[in-house]
Protein backbone atom coordinates (compact mmCIF):
# COMPACT_ATOMS: atom_id res chain seq x y z
CA UNK A 1 0.00 0.00 0.00
CA UNK A 2 3.12 2.51 0.75
CA UNK A 3 4.05 2.88 -2.89
CA UNK A 4 0.11 3.77 -3.74
CA UNK A 5 0.84 7.10 -1.80
CA UNK A 6 -1.29 9.96 -3.29
CA UNK A 7 1.26 12.60 -4.78
CA UNK A 8 -1.50 15.11 -4.08
CA UNK A 9 -1.68 18.01 -1.57
CA UNK A 10 -4.73 18.17 0.64
CA UNK A 11 -6.90 21.17 -0.08
CA UNK A 12 -5.63 23.01 2.95
CA UNK A 13 -2.12 23.45 1.53
CA UNK A 14 -3.17 24.01 -2.08
CA UNK A 15 -5.14 26.48 -1.16
CA UNK A 16 -8.46 27.65 -2.97
CA UNK A 17 -6.57 30.00 -6.03
CA UNK A 18 -9.36 31.27 -8.32
CA UNK A 19 -8.08 28.94 -11.48
CA UNK A 20 -9.02 26.50 -8.76
CA UNK A 21 -12.20 27.58 -8.01
CA UNK A 22 -12.82 28.07 -11.90
CA UNK A 23 -12.34 24.44 -12.29
CA UNK A 24 -14.37 23.22 -10.06
CA UNK A 25 -16.97 25.56 -11.10
CA UNK A 26 -16.87 24.67 -14.84
CA UNK A 27 -17.41 20.89 -13.83
CA UNK A 28 -19.90 21.81 -11.14
CA UNK A 29 -21.93 23.80 -13.85
CA UNK A 30 -21.83 21.44 -16.24
CA UNK A 31 -23.63 19.09 -13.55
CA UNK A 32 -26.30 21.94 -12.88
CA UNK A 33 -26.60 21.68 -17.31
CA UNK A 34 -27.35 18.34 -17.19
CA UNK A 35 -29.94 19.02 -14.59
CA UNK A 36 -31.70 21.78 -15.53
CA UNK A 37 -32.16 20.56 -19.12
CA UNK A 38 -33.33 17.50 -17.84
CA UNK A 39 -36.06 19.61 -15.62
CA UNK A 40 -37.09 21.03 -19.20
CA UNK A 41 -37.45 17.72 -20.69
CA UNK A 42 -39.18 16.20 -18.26
CA UNK A 43 -41.73 19.60 -17.75
CA UNK A 44 -42.07 19.61 -21.61
CA UNK A 45 -43.31 16.12 -21.70
CA UNK A 46 -45.80 16.52 -18.40
CA UNK A 47 -47.40 19.51 -20.13
CA UNK A 48 -48.05 17.75 -23.03
CA UNK A 49 -45.49 17.49 -25.64
CA UNK A 50 -45.77 13.99 -26.28
CA UNK A 51 -48.54 14.41 -28.42
CA UNK A 52 -47.61 18.42 -29.27
CA UNK A 53 -44.20 18.89 -30.17
CA UNK A 54 -41.61 17.47 -32.16
CA UNK A 55 -38.13 16.15 -31.50
CA UNK A 56 -36.26 19.39 -32.55
CA UNK A 57 -39.61 21.49 -30.57
CA UNK A 58 -38.55 20.02 -28.09
CA UNK A 59 -35.15 19.99 -27.44
CA UNK A 60 -35.22 23.93 -28.57
CA UNK A 61 -37.57 23.96 -25.21
CA UNK A 62 -35.45 22.16 -22.85
CA UNK A 63 -32.11 24.36 -24.41
CA UNK A 64 -33.66 27.24 -22.71
CA UNK A 65 -37.24 26.45 -21.61
CA UNK A 66 -38.90 30.19 -22.41
CA UNK A 67 -42.48 30.24 -24.13
CA UNK A 68 -41.00 31.99 -27.07
CA UNK A 69 -39.21 28.18 -27.88
CA UNK A 70 -43.23 26.97 -28.11
CA UNK A 71 -44.96 29.01 -29.94
CA UNK A 72 -45.51 28.24 -33.90
CA UNK A 73 -45.89 24.75 -32.41
CA UNK A 74 -48.91 22.82 -31.54
CA UNK A 75 -49.06 23.24 -28.18
CA UNK A 76 -52.50 24.26 -27.48
CA UNK A 77 -52.87 25.93 -24.42
CA UNK A 78 -49.43 27.97 -24.48
CA UNK A 79 -49.68 29.40 -20.31
CA UNK A 80 -48.29 26.66 -18.51
CA UNK A 81 -45.38 26.77 -20.35
CA UNK A 82 -44.70 30.63 -19.57
CA UNK A 83 -45.30 30.50 -15.28
CA UNK A 84 -42.68 32.05 -12.91
CA UNK A 85 -41.00 28.37 -12.43
CA UNK A 86 -40.17 28.83 -15.99
CA UNK A 87 -38.91 31.72 -16.29
CA UNK A 88 -37.18 31.33 -13.22
CA UNK A 89 -35.46 28.08 -14.74
CA UNK A 90 -34.93 29.80 -18.25
CA UNK A 91 -32.83 32.56 -16.28
CA UNK A 92 -30.98 30.46 -13.86
CA UNK A 93 -30.32 28.29 -17.50
CA UNK A 94 -28.68 31.52 -19.15
CA UNK A 95 -26.78 32.14 -15.73
CA UNK A 96 -25.10 29.30 -15.58
CA UNK A 97 -24.58 28.50 -19.49
CA UNK A 98 -23.29 31.84 -19.75
CA UNK A 99 -20.66 31.66 -16.91
CA UNK A 100 -19.69 28.53 -18.06
CA UNK A 101 -18.99 29.60 -21.64
CA UNK A 102 -17.94 33.07 -21.01
CA UNK A 103 -14.75 31.27 -18.68
CA UNK A 104 -14.32 28.46 -21.59
CA UNK A 105 -13.77 30.77 -23.96
CA UNK A 106 -11.21 33.17 -22.27
CA UNK A 107 -9.57 29.94 -21.27
CA UNK A 108 -9.25 29.23 -25.08
CA UNK A 109 -8.42 32.90 -25.90
CA UNK A 110 -5.56 32.64 -23.30
CA UNK A 111 -3.55 29.72 -25.19
CA UNK A 112 -3.39 31.88 -28.12
CA UNK A 113 -2.96 35.06 -26.88
CA UNK A 114 -0.14 35.38 -24.43
CA UNK A 115 0.84 39.07 -23.83
CA UNK A 116 -0.74 40.02 -20.38
CA UNK A 117 -2.29 43.40 -21.66
CA UNK A 118 -3.96 41.54 -24.22
CA UNK A 119 -5.13 38.74 -22.05
CA UNK A 120 -6.82 41.66 -19.41
CA UNK A 121 -8.23 42.81 -22.44
CA UNK A 122 -10.00 39.89 -23.67
CA UNK A 123 -11.37 39.56 -19.98
CA UNK A 124 -12.55 42.82 -20.12
CA UNK A 125 -14.56 42.34 -23.28
CA UNK A 126 -15.49 38.95 -22.58
CA UNK A 127 -16.75 40.13 -19.04
CA UNK A 128 -19.21 43.20 -20.32
CA UNK A 129 -20.41 40.53 -23.19
CA UNK A 130 -21.10 38.65 -20.32
CA UNK A 131 -23.47 40.78 -18.88
CA UNK A 132 -24.68 42.25 -22.16
CA UNK A 133 -25.94 38.64 -22.70
CA UNK A 134 -27.21 38.54 -19.54
CA UNK A 135 -29.22 41.60 -19.17
CA UNK A 136 -30.67 41.04 -22.88
CA UNK A 137 -31.43 37.31 -22.13
CA UNK A 138 -33.31 38.40 -18.52
CA UNK A 139 -35.21 40.64 -20.58
CA UNK A 140 -36.50 38.55 -22.97
CA UNK A 141 -37.41 35.92 -20.68
CA UNK A 142 -39.21 38.01 -18.45
CA UNK A 143 -41.24 40.07 -20.87
CA UNK A 144 -39.34 40.14 -24.56
CA UNK B 1 6.79 33.27 -21.81
CA UNK B 2 6.31 34.55 -25.25
CA UNK B 3 4.30 32.88 -27.43
CA UNK B 4 6.17 31.37 -29.48
CA UNK B 5 5.18 28.42 -32.34
CA UNK B 6 7.80 26.88 -34.19
CA UNK B 7 4.68 25.49 -35.99
CA UNK B 8 3.06 26.18 -39.22
CA UNK B 9 -0.63 25.98 -39.41
CA UNK B 10 -0.40 22.64 -42.09
CA UNK B 11 2.20 20.39 -39.54
CA UNK B 12 -0.09 21.50 -36.53
CA UNK B 13 -2.97 20.55 -38.63
CA UNK B 14 -1.21 17.35 -39.49
CA UNK B 15 -0.55 16.32 -36.01
CA UNK B 16 -1.23 13.01 -35.06
CA UNK B 17 -2.71 13.54 -32.04
CA UNK B 18 -4.62 10.77 -31.09
CA UNK B 19 -8.28 9.66 -29.14
CA UNK B 20 -7.67 12.17 -26.61
CA UNK B 21 -6.49 14.89 -28.89
CA UNK B 22 -9.71 14.73 -31.13
CA UNK B 23 -11.73 15.00 -28.38
CA UNK B 24 -10.01 17.94 -26.75
CA UNK B 25 -10.23 19.59 -29.78
CA UNK B 26 -13.80 19.29 -30.78
CA UNK B 27 -14.58 20.40 -27.28
CA UNK B 28 -13.22 23.71 -28.19
CA UNK B 29 -15.07 23.79 -31.69
CA UNK B 30 -17.77 22.63 -30.02
CA UNK B 31 -17.37 24.92 -27.36
CA UNK B 32 -17.01 28.06 -29.26
CA UNK B 33 -19.75 27.04 -31.79
CA UNK B 34 -22.36 27.25 -29.41
CA UNK B 35 -21.19 30.33 -27.32
CA UNK B 36 -21.10 32.33 -30.91
CA UNK B 37 -24.48 30.88 -31.84
CA UNK B 38 -25.59 31.64 -28.39
CA UNK B 39 -24.61 34.96 -28.40
CA UNK B 40 -26.34 35.11 -32.71
CA UNK B 41 -28.95 33.98 -31.53
CA UNK B 42 -29.45 36.50 -28.18
CA UNK B 43 -28.67 39.66 -30.14
CA UNK B 44 -30.90 38.91 -33.33
CA UNK B 45 -34.20 38.08 -30.39
CA UNK B 46 -33.40 41.18 -28.42
CA UNK B 47 -33.27 43.06 -32.13
CA UNK B 48 -36.50 41.89 -32.74
CA UNK B 49 -37.95 42.62 -29.05
CA UNK B 50 -41.21 44.96 -28.26
CA UNK B 51 -39.48 47.79 -26.18
CA UNK B 52 -35.88 47.22 -27.84
CA UNK B 53 -36.46 46.50 -31.38
CA UNK B 54 -35.21 48.22 -34.54
CA UNK B 55 -37.23 46.21 -36.81
CA UNK B 56 -34.22 45.52 -39.04
CA UNK B 57 -34.27 42.12 -40.70
CA UNK B 58 -31.23 41.10 -38.89
CA UNK B 59 -33.16 38.37 -37.12
CA UNK B 60 -34.88 36.74 -39.77
CA UNK B 61 -31.65 36.71 -41.35
CA UNK B 62 -30.34 34.52 -38.31
CA UNK B 63 -33.66 32.46 -38.10
CA UNK B 64 -32.90 31.81 -41.86
CA UNK B 65 -29.42 30.27 -40.69
CA UNK B 66 -31.19 28.42 -37.54
CA UNK B 67 -33.64 26.96 -39.81
CA UNK B 68 -30.97 25.60 -42.55
CA UNK B 69 -30.64 21.77 -41.76
CA UNK B 70 -26.62 21.67 -42.69
CA UNK B 71 -26.71 24.26 -39.75
CA UNK B 72 -28.37 21.91 -37.71
CA UNK B 73 -26.52 18.85 -38.05
CA UNK B 74 -23.66 21.45 -37.42
CA UNK B 75 -25.17 22.81 -34.13
CA UNK B 76 -26.06 19.55 -33.10
CA UNK B 77 -22.27 18.04 -33.15
CA UNK B 78 -21.48 20.72 -31.14
CA UNK B 79 -24.14 20.74 -28.15
CA UNK B 80 -24.02 16.90 -28.27
CA UNK B 81 -20.14 16.14 -28.23
CA UNK B 82 -19.58 18.85 -26.41
CA UNK B 83 -22.09 17.69 -23.75
CA UNK B 84 -20.97 13.82 -23.92
CA UNK B 85 -17.34 14.73 -23.36
CA UNK B 86 -17.84 17.07 -20.68
CA UNK B 87 -19.88 14.07 -19.10
CA UNK B 88 -16.94 12.58 -19.11
CA UNK B 89 -14.48 15.24 -18.13
CA UNK B 90 -16.61 15.60 -14.93
CA UNK B 91 -16.63 12.24 -14.55
CA UNK B 92 -12.72 11.12 -14.33
CA UNK B 93 -12.08 14.36 -12.93
CA UNK B 94 -14.24 14.02 -9.90
CA UNK B 95 -13.66 10.23 -9.50
CA UNK B 96 -10.00 10.55 -10.59
CA UNK B 97 -9.63 6.37 -10.10
CA UNK B 98 -11.51 6.35 -13.18
CA UNK B 99 -8.30 7.89 -14.97
CA UNK B 100 -6.56 4.94 -15.33
CA UNK B 101 -9.21 3.79 -18.32
CA UNK B 102 -9.39 6.91 -20.03
CA UNK B 103 -8.57 5.82 -23.26
CA UNK B 104 -11.54 2.81 -22.89
CA UNK B 105 -13.78 5.34 -21.48
CA UNK B 106 -13.50 7.63 -24.94
CA UNK B 107 -14.32 4.76 -27.05
CA UNK B 108 -17.38 4.55 -24.67
CA UNK B 109 -17.86 7.90 -25.38
CA UNK B 110 -17.88 7.74 -29.05
CA UNK B 111 -20.64 4.81 -28.60
CA UNK B 112 -22.53 7.02 -26.88
CA UNK B 113 -22.18 10.23 -29.04
CA UNK B 114 -22.88 8.23 -32.36
CA UNK B 115 -25.80 6.87 -31.21
CA UNK B 116 -27.41 9.86 -30.08
CA UNK B 117 -25.75 12.33 -32.96
CA UNK B 118 -27.33 9.77 -35.22
CA UNK B 119 -30.68 9.74 -33.77
CA UNK B 120 -30.36 13.40 -33.92
CA UNK B 121 -29.06 13.48 -37.48
CA UNK B 122 -31.77 11.20 -38.81
CA UNK B 123 -34.64 13.28 -37.07
CA UNK B 124 -32.98 16.64 -38.98
CA UNK B 125 -32.79 14.59 -42.49
CA UNK B 126 -36.25 12.96 -42.37
CA UNK B 127 -37.80 16.61 -41.61
CA UNK B 128 -35.43 17.90 -44.37
CA UNK B 129 -37.18 15.39 -46.85
CA UNK B 130 -40.57 15.75 -45.85
CA UNK B 131 -40.99 12.57 -43.57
Amino acid sequence: MDSAKPRTLSLSQRGMSFETFMWLFTRLSALAIYALVIVGLVGALIMGARNQMNFAEVMRWAFNPNIYHVQGTSVADLIPWGGLFWKLTAIALLFVTAAHGVHGVIVILDDYIVKPVYRLGVRFVNIAIFIVMLLMGIYLIWKG
Amino acid sequence: MGLKRNVGLSSALGYKGQGPYLTYILHRIGGAGMAIFLAMHLTASFLESRDFGVGSQVGDVLNDVYYNPAFQLFIFFCILFHAINGLRITILDLWPKLMAYYREIIWIEWAVFFTVYGFAAFVIIAAELGG
